[in-house]
């Protein structure tokens, strides 16, 4: 109930601004003079009449900019991205010469159609900035207030502004690599770009929620068990990968810590190293250490344990053990450095009180260490939790996820997580439609886990009560 | 009498749980360092007089230096592929330290209209998954050159623009810098910009060093962006794409004793440098965590 009425409230104040919005902009054309009501056409004029020579300028050129790239280049896009083209580049053999008639892309329609929809948004915005500024001029000089000058503006950039200079790269740089390659992949989960639509010669076009059924279709040809398969270990891994970790790791920081052991800075440094040296060299390191002709096959074989190689590789349960196995040979002394600085905080009186009332070791970690573990390092477990669901590396480097099978779609293995079967989907199969739909499917099983979890986080809070 | 025997069984019973404690980390360093003194000795087998590939033991039966000598021959690109990883990481050190700062500072000191949006905006475009724009980014890499011939830039280019996402653990610690120090500094007429290079850049100098010390590592150990953005073409690669390939393709020509010598020579640098700096990245760790 109170997220709904949460909702509506925002809802009803998103309108109430656009309102305002709308009834301020109205305002500044009625109230304003000739000045103002041309910049409405013509950015930055009121500016530039009034003497604020670099806004004046720059809302200018930003105007000729924008009209130069929507004539030239973004209209065209713009316009085809509801079909996404519909002519294929093809080799005319009619005449003598074979000539190639150049048509439409859809890939470029489809990445600079998005693009050109952001530059209109940005543009849009642009625009009402300037409205509102010359609304500000006008303000201004009705109350005799002074306009600020163009070395103001700039001086403010690195004071009262100066967060907005420091944001601005940052923020091109994500919206530039991030949310258009995102939108632009969420879009293809809405089309049939796989290895039959490569354009230029094959163009693709949108196909509503079809990949969508078809992940989820349990039929031979459909996605589904494979995807439920995949799905199941990749959040079975990272159940292990995470508390595993966890606890052994804090298990292994609370040996070394104990009084009494000497050498402490040794152990963790030999620890530490698996933190050091490059992943993917102790990897694949490993994946030749347990392959059937390797390290561990051959002494096990010699010392007469075992009379054949085991597959470790090759046997789907084996496999699976011995990932999150060599996972925790990866995760602990990481979770061992977190823990022992943590444990550290821990006030010592606490465990010298509970020593008098009799408590021994393994109360002690019960009622105050783990709680105020659990309690510090919280966020700490989901993200950690979240991390192992797209754990590419350790998965991707030692098995590929391997072994396959004939009872899997798509290429995938039984060690496959969602995150290495979508990169196999779009290297080895270009199989676009499905590789999008899975990130999709990561992106709402990360968010939803996320969501549940906080939830739970503030009970978790209450056991602080200890303290 | 009663309370003499009660301390000489506790002092047994701690002997006794030391002694355990003892094994378990003796075992403990044995598993651990396993795979690295394997790695090294391996990478000491003679491709000429014994096997590259995978053989039953593992202490060579003769010493030599062929592997070594293989990764700086002619023949092989190795320190080619050596200086574009370093190249890579130099270069993504210094912007992504520049780019986090950037934000952790805007985002800790400043308070503006939208900063809770672009908090929980970027916090959201984290979860999609990173592969999935590999696609796009390849093809919006291609339209400026930046692929095969041109992977390097390209490869730092794409790190370094996203990178101000990741401002949670910097974020994090300059919230813990005390904002009275900006207030009297304002009083005294600095601006922000004055304030940020003169009283809080110093006080950061651990965070950045954290920063900066995982911002260099990573490109160590990219694969997949790596090896996709430099497809096919040889030059471009990077320690880690190489060194997997022929760990994956090459290896029944026993280039397996090379990648071990190749992980060698990648990962003493590394070593060295991580623990040097080991102080910072606990404290970045631990804070991390704390924070979330």
């Amino acid at each position: 109930m109170g997220k709904e009425n949460k909702l509506s409230a925002n809802v009803k104040r998103g309108l109430s601004n656009t309102g305002k919005d709308i009834k301020e902009i109205g305002a500044t054309f009625t109230e304003g003079d000739w000045k103002a009501k041309l910049s409405f056409l013509v950015m930055g004029f009121g500016q530039l009449m009034h003497k604020q020579f670099l806004r004046g300028i720059l809302f200018l050129a930003i105007e000729i900019l924008f009209i130069y790239y929507m004539v030239s280049f973004g209209a065209q896009y713009l316009s085809k991205i509801g079909t996404l083209g519909t002519q294929a580049t093809y080799t005319d053999k009619s005449g003598v010469i074979p000539v190639t008639v150049y048509g439409d892309n859809s890939f470029l329609i489809l990445l600079y159609g998005i693009l050109t929809i952001f530059v209109v948004v940005a543009f849009i915005y642009l625009w009402r900035v300037n409205v509102r500024q010359n609304r500000d001029i006008q303000k201004r000089l009705a109350a005799g207030r002074h306009l600020p000058t163009g070395k103001e503006d700039l001086h403010s950039l690195i004071n009262e502004n100066f967060h907005k200079t420091l944001l601005a790269l940052p923020n091109i740089g994500v919206m530039v690599f991030i949310v258009i390659p995102i939108i632009f992949m969420i879009c293809i989960a809405f089309t049939n770009y796989d290895a039959e639509h490569q354009p230029p010669s094959a163009l693709f076009s949108w196909v509503g929620l079809v990949n969508f059924k078809n992940l989820f279709s349990l039929g031979s040809a459909g996605f589904g068990s494979t995807f439920f398969n995949v799905l199941a270990w990749t959040l079975v891994w990272a159940f292990f990968a995470t508390f595993l970790n966890y606890f052994l790791g804090m298990g292994v920081a609370i040996l070394i810590n104990k009084k009494g052991i000497k050498f402490k800075k040794l152990w963790r440094t030999i620890l530490v190293l698996t933190i050091a040296i490059p992943q993917f060299i102790s990897l694949l390191y490993m994946y030749k250490m347990f392959a059937n002709d390797g390290l561990v096959n051959n002494y096990l074989l010699k010392l007469g344990l075992i009379d054949a190689y085991i597959p470790f590789w090759a046997n789907a349960t084996y496999a699976r053990i011995l990932i999150i196995l060599i996972n925790i040979w990866i995760g602990i002394p990481y979770m061992m450095l977190m823990a022992t600085g943590i444990l550290m905080n821990i006030p010592e009186d606490l465990y010298e009180s509970a020593k008098i009332d009799g408590a021994n070791g393994f109360q002690m970690f019960m009622k105050i260490t783990l709680p105020y573990m659990l309690f510090v390092t919280g966020p700490y477990l989901l993200t950690s939790y979240t991390g192992n669901l797209n754990n590419f590396n350790v998965i991707y480097l030692l098995t590929q996820g391997k072994p396959t099978s004939m009872s899997l779609t798509g290429g995938a293995g039984y060690t496959d997580l969602l995150i290495t079967w979508l990169y196999k989907l779009t290297i080895n199969d270009t199989n676009y439609r499905m590789a999008a739909v899975l990130g999709i499917m990561v992106f709402v099983v990360t968010a939803v886990i996320s969501l549940v979890v906080y939830r739970i986080l503030p009970s978790v809070k209450d056991e602080e009560g200890f303290q | 009498m009663a309370k003499e025997t009660k301390t000489r069984s506790r002092s047994l019973h701690n002997k006794v749980s030391n002694g355990i404690t003892y094994v378990v980390l003796i075992i403990m360093s044995i598993i651990w360092l396993f795979p690295f003194v394997g790695l090294v000795l391996q990478s000491f087998r003679s491709y000429a007089t014994e096997y590259g590939g995978m053989v039953s033991y593992i202490i060579p039966k003769a010493f030599s230096l062929d592997n070594y000598t293989y990764l700086f021959s002619e023949e092989c690109s190795f320190v080619r592929w050596y200086t574009n990883t370093l190249t890579i990481a130099f270069f993504v050190a210094i912007l992504n330290t520049f780019m986090v700062l950037c934000v952790s500072f805007a985002l800790s000191r400043s308070r503006f209209k939208g900063r809770k949006f672009l908090m929980q905006f970027w916090l959201i475009l984290g979860m999609f998954p990173g592969f999935l724009t590999m696609i796009c980014l390849y093809f919006l890499l291609k339209q400026f050159g930046l692929t095969q011939a041109g992977a390097i830039p390209g490869l730092i280019l794409v790190t370094v623009a996203s990178s101000g996402m990741q401002y949670y653990v910097c974020k994090g610690y300059l919230d813990t810098i005390p904002k009275a120090l900006d207030e009297s500094a304002r009083i005294d007429g600095a601006s922000n910009a004055r304030i940020a290079l003169t009283i809080i850049l110093p006080l950061a100098k651990p965070i950045i060093i954290y920063t900066a010390l995982t911002a260099f590592i990573a490109p160590w150990c990219d694969y997949v962006f790596a090896s996709y953005v430099a497809f096919g073409y040889g030059d471009s690669y990077n320690v880690a794409v190489a060194l997997t390939r022929w760990v994956w393709t090459n290896d029944y020509q026993g280039f397996y004793t090379r990648f071990c010598a190749g992980g060698v020579l990648v990962a003493i640098p590394v070593t060295i440098l991580f623990m040097c700096l080991q102080k910072y990245y606990v404290e970045g760790v631990t804070g991390g965590a704390v924070k979330g």
